[in-house]
């Protein structure tokens, strides 16, 4: 094997992040984007911003509100030591945590333009025919929001591979806690070891060329079917 | 206890919903049996009246009993997916993602109760039978809509609603569906409240009509009475006129043509080659009848038939007027000059001859 134990085990580190990440925040983004393509309410346009912050702030600032809040004085933190759970910064948890904000909007947004798309038509449909408005969710919506699912997993996944700046601010550096692929490359560049960043970063640059290749072959795809 | 056994049958709707621009207000009671019209123009209301029926759309003031059952009232409030309906859209609404049978057992596989339609009828009723393993998009627009149309009546429905059914066809596809439409009408005892703003398809389906002008019912009641009213002429395209339903008695191979006997007397009619015992329906324009004091013999017009006036009234133009007449049970209303009307001195109660100058057979 041409990569190190180190680099071996902060590349698998990575994917189990993202794979954490990307998993709950299929939970959570779902029904935040559901919300957010039904709601005609005041609170939409709050919401979107909010969903979308990370987009725009710089992943430092995201990272430093992440360390008050989830550290000894902070809300988060209080409430992680009452429940005895202990404090989330420097721990894997407090990496998914960080990464589940820090992803939100890439999973939200795919899958709100899906939800618009679909539109109220094919859930009247449902209706009519019996099916309650969760169980029409799970049999009409979803089967055909399946791009958007498809795209909104692939974009979350991809972006919390390459996430380092929230991760520095709230993991530090911890080898097999919270060193990920895009920490173990920067530490590889300040010692001056470039074959092993070199190694790393061009097993991360395939990475990234064959998710997007995945996403646009897809693509292609489906607008020939159309 | 007369109110409380009416109450029993029947769809009692009352909707008071109040939009910017637009107000439904209607109490209507509509017969538990045939297909129930709902005309107007866009705009008029029918396919919000439809909608709130279907728990679509909620009326905050409403009252609605299907069949004795409540489905809405001030306290009670039943969702769509718990209404026993059936639900045909305007456009297709087929599952993109389901086959054809996939979209007919959606429905089948959630619905309790008893079935008085089983999906074998439904896929025979509406000759779907060679289309149950397509997809949606594989399927021309009239396959589709026979499909809607299918998926909802497999639901064995307490009433089915259909929301201009046929509007986004062309004319070519109507008349593909439109037979099928006619088979459910007299094959099925399930209640059709059928929304539409196009006057043949009222004609050619409709027992009962309720005609809608901005959120409001103007008429409602029997198609043919309806049709036959003076003071509020519901104009199925260009012109006033009856619908009357017939049974085929007679056919004259000879002369290619049909005696077709309704309540009231019978009338020739251009052989559409239906069987003898068969119904049809024929509509007669007030334009094609015209009245005389005697019986004519030397005449090229096929129908004579005696009857008697029943009221008079103004029409749009000064110069004329119409009249409505009784054969037997069955009215008809004629349009004619004012000053013929002067000069034959017609009055309500006199025994006259109509002459009936075309009768157009539409199913």
């Amino acid at each position: 094997m041409f990569l190190t134990p180190d680099d071996q085990q902060a590349l698998w580190l990575t994917v189990r992040l993202a794979c954490t990440v990307t998993l709950i925040l299929l939970l959570l983004g779902t029904p935040i984007a559901w919300w957010l393509a039904r709601a005609k309410a005041w609170w939409k346009g709050p919401l979107s911003a909010v969903v979308a912050l990370p987009l725009v702030l710089p992943p430092s600032v995201l990272g430093f509100y992440l360390l008050l809040a989830m550290g000894p004085n902070g809300p988060v933190g209080q409430l992680t030591q009452a429940l005895g759970i202990g404090l989330l910064p420097f721990t894997f948890w407090g990496l998914v945590v960080a990464s589940v904000f820090y992803s939100l909007p890439f999973m939200v947004q795919p899958l709100q333009t899906a939800f618009e798309a679909i539109g109220a038509r094919p859930l009247e449909v449902a209706a009519t025919l019996r099916a309650s408005p969760l169980d029409a969710f799970f049999t009409v919506v979803v089967p055909l929001a399946r791009p958007g699912f498809m795209t909104a997993c692939i974009l979350t996944f991809a972006h919390t591979v390459g996430e380092f700046g929230v991760v520095l601010m709230i993991g530090g550096n911890i080898p097999g806690v919270s060193r990920v692929a895009s920490v173990q490359i920067y530490d590889h560049v300040e010692a001056m070891e470039y074959t092993d960043a070199h190694r790393l970063s061009a097993v991360m640059l395939v990475f990234a060329f064959v998710v997007l290749l995945a996403l646009y072959a897809r693509r292609a795809h489906v607008g020939k079917n159309d | 206890m007369l109110a409380r056994m009416t109450e029993m049958t029947g769809i009692q709707a009352r909707f008071l919903l109040v939009w910017p621009g637009f107000t439904l207000d209607v109490d209507l009671d509509l017969p538990a049996r045939g297909v129930t019209a709902l005309f107007g123009h866009s705009g008029s209301g029918k396919t919000t009246l439809l909608r709130c029926i279907a728990g679509l759309e909620r009326a905050p003031h409403g009252r609605l009993v299907v069949n004795g059952e409540v489905w809405q009232d001030d306290s009670h409030w039943l969702p769509t997916h718990k209404r026993p309906l059936g639900y045909v859209f305007q456009e297709a609404s087929l599952f993109p993602h389901l086959t054809v049978l996939g979209n007919l057992r959606y429905g089948l596989r959630r619905v309790t109760g008893t079935q008085r339609v089983n999906l074998d009828t439904a896929i025979e009723l509406l000759g779907i039978g060679p289309l149950l393993a397509r997809h949606p998009d594989h399927l021309s627009g009239g396959e589709r809509q026979r499909v809607s149309i299918a998926r909802a009546l497999a639901l064995s429905p307490r009433v089915l609603l259909m929301d201009e059914p046929l509007a986004a066809l062309d004319l070519q596809r109507k008349q593909e569906i439109l037979p099928y439409l006619e088979r459910l009408h007299s094959e099925l005892d399930i209640p059709v409240l059928y929304v539409s703003h196009a006057p043949d398809e009222v004609a050619r389906l409709a027992d009962h009509i309720v005609a809608l002008e901005a959120g409001r019912a103007l008429a409602c009641g029997p198609l043919g009475d309806t049709l036959a009213r003076l003071d509020l002429p519901i104009r199925l395209g260009e012109d006033a006129g009856v619908v009357l339903d017939a049974v085929v008695a007679e056919r004259d191979a000879a002369w290619h043509l049909a005696r077709v006997t309704f309540p009231g007397g019978s009338l020739w009619v251009r052989d559409g080659g239906h069987a003898l015992g068969q119904t049809v329906r024929v509509r007669i324009l007030a334009r094609d009848v015209s009245i005389a004091l005697h019986p004519v013999s030397d005449t090229s017009i096929l129908n004579c038939l005696p009857a008697t006036v029943d009221q008079l009234a103004p029409d749009d133009h000064p110069a004329l007027m119409l009249l409505r007449l009784r054969l037997g049970e069955s009215p008809l209303i004629a349009r004619l000059t004012q000053r013929s009307a002067a000069e034959l001195g017609l009055t309500p109660g006199d025994k006259v001859w109509v002459q009936i100058k075309a009768v157009a057979l539409i199913g």
